[in-house]
């Protein structure tokens, strides 16, 4: 099969299809990654919308807008959404755009597959979103706990199960797909150790997506039999357990979250030495704070669990392993920072955000650490501190390198600049806005307001009413971008080879904006 | 050039998926891997799945320890639950019988199945059952009721800083479901309810 798809991409060479056949036919890697961005970016949306009305019901305590059960489905289904539909996607289509053009590849390893791994999933979520109109979205949680999931659920576990498959599927295609790529198609002379930090990072994360997803479909799996078929995994009556079900899906969930900063990792290593003007600090430490976070990922999971009864000697193992993790990221964020002391800093927009990302991730690191210690946890556990902690580093963390990346890179995508006005206005706007609304749920969360309730106690008001305007500001910032990226691919200043003077790369060695084929024979590395 | 890079690719490839296939098996895996290690560890507050041998080891009259019992019954199951005390002080080694009572108070047969969990978890190794009801799906006709027999002992070896034992049974009605054409002596799980 795969003989004939790198043949099929090789006899395309120099024709392109037009008009919707070439977008629905298309196995090139750049058409592939740009569709990839444009459907995250959909899905952000899409996700972010249902975030609004969300902290629409919070703006006042008492349930004004929504009801209960309609409240936990637009949760459940934003935490899916933001998770497997916009962050992840927005990754793969990073890597599908950039890893060819950094290592010097023609194209993807497996043209066909990457077309797949794409395709399926609008069908993916399409299942997932029309459940709202069959009968009621998922309202268990996108931790889909069982029993709530199983015994309790609204009938939606179908729609929700064949979606997180397809999504599944799609993910382990296209990590499949990034990892042949980095491993048979370097150009010749590009050792492991020359690689771009930013193809490592996809290449470690890559492996972790084919380690957990086939755990992901395995245990959705369960809960769809459970349902439907009368087994017993999760159902104490049968002989099950439903403490099971959390081990198994944080074995997922936990390496999960990795999958969803590690590329991060990768993005802001590769822009900060361009603004600073200076190698990056430490590569090779880098690689290998990469490497052991990948493998301290599997070994803590149970972090998430400590309030389920779990033996005293269990939690100390999971609390020791998860604050080991701080070692190899703490050697990351000191990396960045060595990276720019004494560098000839410019603060263009990716190096904004990029620099935002380090203090405001670390921030959710820090607030990492304190949910990872097993006494205090049992204040935190399932309070809007945990909201605050995750998003702080996925919005803040994950969001914010992807905004770096598509700021670092648009005059490469389009071959224009970018509108430079309008772009700070972008992250100004949604770095004001998304403290006011995530830094004031660490204090609600310490307070004791639990996560996930349409409604919540009259002392909460004040602060979830600036938590909402936050809301409300950041989400229509967002627009901002949405107006940049469209007025950067009709116009503007033509962008040279090479826009940033501090860049390295093998992507700014063809012209803006990259030619349809690139690399067709490989470029020399020395 | 193809060719050789098309024999690296398949061969890579189908690595890959066998790690992929494999992945798929092992969340399988966990679901006995998981009962195995609490098994071995007692953790979970599972207690053992078959009755245990008469007690022989000797009654250990300088210490006592509090045994509560508690029952419910799970959501939408109509039955009546109880134990006959609430707790009862026994010695380390001392063999006791409790009853709890079921009555089925809709008109029609039913068949329930008790789930019992000890807590704290650690000392679910050492509540040795002698005979349980738990051991056993119950069948009870509409309106009956039953005294059900608990025969216990806690073994003279549980740590000595537990003073206190919870013993909870959970009944789950189970005419209707698919488990119930299932073995009659279903293996035992625990909720966690500490």
């Amino acid at each position: 099969m795969t003989t004939s798809t790198t043949d099929m991409a090789h006899d395309d060479h120099g024709y392109m299809a037009t008009g919707i056949k070439r977008w629905l036919f298309t196995t090139n890697h750049k058409d592939i990654g740009t569709m990839y961005l444009w459907f995250a970016f959909i899905m952000f949306l899409t996700g972010g919308s249902m975030a609004m009305v969300i902290r629409a019901e919070l703006f006042q305590p008492g349930l004004q807008i929504v009801n209960p059960d309609f409240f936990n489905q637009l949760t459940t289904v934003h935490g899916l959404i933001m998770v497997f539909g916009a962050i992840m996607p927005a990754f793969t289509g990073l890597a599908n755009w950039m890893i060819p053009m950094m290592i010097g590849a023609p194209d993807m390893a497996l043209p066909r597959l990457n077309n797949w791994s794409f395709w399926i999933l609008p069908f993916a979520f399409t299942i997932l979103l029309s459940s709202f109109f069959l009968g009621g979205a998922p309202n268990f949680g996108w931790t889909f706990y069982a029993p709530l999931s199983t015994t309790y659920s609204n009938g939606s576990t179908a729609f929700f199960v064949f979606a997180v498959h397809i999504m599944g599927i799609s993910s382990i295609m296209g990590a499949i797909n990034v990892i042949v790529t980095i491993m048979n198609l370097r150009a010749p002379g590009m050792t492991y150790m020359k690689m771009p930090l930013f193809v490592w990072t996809f290449f470690i994360t890559a492996y972790l997506l084919i380690a957990v997803m086939p755990v992901l479909a395995g245990v959705v799996t369960m809960l769809l039999t459970d349902t439907y078929f009368g087994t017993s995994f999760f159902d104490a009556s049968g002989g099950g357990d439903p403490v099971m079900f959390q081990h198994i899906f944080w074995f997922f969930g936990h390496p999960e979250v990795y999958i969803m900063i590690l590329p991060a990792f990768g993005i802001v290593s590769t822009t900060i030495p361009t603004f600073s003007r200076k190698k990056l600090f430490g590569y090779s430490s880098m690689v290998y704070a990469t490497s052991s976070i990948a493998f301290l990922s599997f070994i803590v999971w149970a972090h998430h669990m400590f309030t389920t009864g779990m033996p005293l000697i269990g939690e100390l193992f999971f609390m020791y392993c998860t604050l080991l993790i701080a070692v190899p990221t703490g050697v990351k964020v000191f990396n960045w920072m060595a990276t720019m002391w004494r560098g000839s800093i410019s603060f263009e927009v990716p190096m904004m955000f990029s620099i935002a990302f380090v203090i405001l991730f670390t921030i959710g690191g820090f607030s990492g650490l304190m949910l990872a210690m097993a006494p205090v946890d049992f204040q935190y556990h399932d309070t809007y501190f945990v909201v605050a902690h995750f998003h702080y580093v996925l919005v803040t963390g994950s969001l914010f390198s992807i905004y770096a990346a598509a700021y670092y890179w648009l005059p490469k995508w389009t071959g224009h600049m970018f509108n430079e006005t309008l772009a700070k206005a972008h992250f100004w706007c949604s770095l004001i806005s998304v403290n006011l609304l995530f830094f004031p749920m660490h204090f609600l969360g310490l307070a004791g307001m639990p996560r996930r309730i349409p409604d919540y106690a009259l002392q909460f008001a004040d602060f979830n009413m600036w938590v909402s305007i936050g809301g409300f500001a950041f989400g229509l910032s967002q627009l901002i971008f949405l107006a940049v990226v469209i007025k950067c691919i009709r116009g503007g200043e033509k962008a040279p080879a090479k826009p940033w003077d501090g860049a390295e790369g093998l992507e700014w060695t063809v012209p803006s904006p990259a030619p349809y084929h690139t690399f067709s024979t490989p470029p020399k590395i020395d | 050039m193809q060719g050789h890079h098309n024999k690296q690719t398949n061969k890579l490839v189908r690595k890959l998926v066998v790690i992929v296939l494999a992945m798929f098996g092992f969340g399988f895996a966990m679901v006995p891997l998981y009962d195995v290690f609490c098994d071995i560890t007692g953790l979970n507050g599972k207690t053992a799945t078959e009755a245990a041998q008469i007690n022989e080891s000797g009654i250990d009259t300088d210490r006592t320890i509090t045994v509560q019992f508690i029952s419910r019954t799970a959501k939408e199951m109509p039955w009546e639950f109880r134990p006959e005390i609430a707790e009862i002080v026994v010695h380390p080694g001392e063999t006791k019988i409790i009853k709890f009572y079921a009555k089925n108070n809709t008109l029609v047969d039913m068949l329930g199945q008790a789930v019992p969990s000890v807590a704290p978890g650690r000392a679910a190794n050492y509540f040795k059952k002698i005979e349980c009801f738990c051991f056993e799906q119950q069948f009870l006709s509409g309106q009956e009721e039953v005294w059900m027999p608990l025969q216990f002992y806690i073994d003279a070896e549980i740590p000595t800083d537990v003073n206190t034992l919870t013993l909870s049974y959970t009944l789950f009605d189970i005419s209707l479901s698919d488990k119930a054409s299932q073995a009659s002596t279903p293996e035992e799980t625990a909720i966690v309810e500490s």
